[in-house]
């Protein structure tokens, strides 16, 4: 599965996206999340405020407890700031 | 028709082409967001956004705008990229008969457009660089929309 980071969560995290196998018992965003912190400091602070964090699957808003199924992609981002 | 670019746009040749050849457009609304400096701390405002993503909530917000408003046409162009104060970032066209569905479009297309579309703007200047928060009443505003379609079900 392909997982994409922007603004602050990419910087925190330190690359723009990467290609994951997660475990078998991450059902959910809020569960991918747990376990992304799990992996690293760089990943426990870039979530730290994991609420405030925004979550997309295949290009689609959802919120944290929406199922993974079978995304091909995850973004992660802070709220957006456009217009 | 939404598009998202790294050039400048031209309001009145925007206006133009989407109007070309209709006589049936009674109101045109624009709407053009531009980089604001704060008492001269931003020397530069940097958009980022998700390629893909972005181009997919444009057309629904718009695909959403057309459902509830009579509208001849509309249009949304957003900039990414590097860009200084007085610069364009945003504009929006929605053409219709009368003023009213023009008005009340272009708005809801900036309010959904504020929360929705996965844009972050950070602010560069003397005093270093930061990534701008979003605002609880850019929220609120999407929100106050929610509600009157639910007081009109």
């Amino acid at each position: 599965m392909r997982l994409l980071y922007f603004a602050w969560v990419k910087e925190k995290v330190g690359h723009a996206s990467e290609e994951v196998a997660i475990p078998e018992n991450v059902a959910t965003v809020a569960e991918l999340i747990a376990w992304l912190k799990s992996r690293g400091p760089e990943f426990a602070n870039a979530f730290e405020r994991e609420q405030v964090i925004r979550a997309a699957i295949d290009q689609s808003h959802v919120r944290h407890d929406a199922r993974i199924g079978h995304a091909r992609e995850i973004a992660f981002f802070p709220p957006v700031t456009g217009g | 028709m939404i598009r998202v670019q790294q050039e400048d746009f031209d309001i009145g040749a925007e206006v133009a082409k989407l109007t070309a050849g209709r006589t049936d457009i009674g109101a045109i609304v624009t709407f053009t967001g531009t980089v604001r400096d704060h008492d001269g701390a931003v020397e530069e405002m940097t958009l980022e956004h998700y390629p893909g993503m972005t181009e997919r909530e444009l057309s629904r917000i718009e695909a959403e705008a057309q459902a509830r408003w009579p509208l001849q046409a509309s249009l949304v162009v957003h900039r990414y990229g590097m860009l200084r104060p007085g610069d364009n970032i945003v504009l929006v066209v929605t053409a219709s008969e009368h003023r009213d569905a023009a008005f009340d479009a272009a708005k809801f297309l900036m309010d959904y457009l504020k929360t929705s579309a996965p844009f972050w703007k950070r602010e560069s200047g003397s005093g270093g660089s930061r990534w701008v928060e979003a605002e609880a009443g850019d929220a609120d505003a999407a929100a106050r929309w929610h509600k009157r379609n639910h007081a009109a079900e």
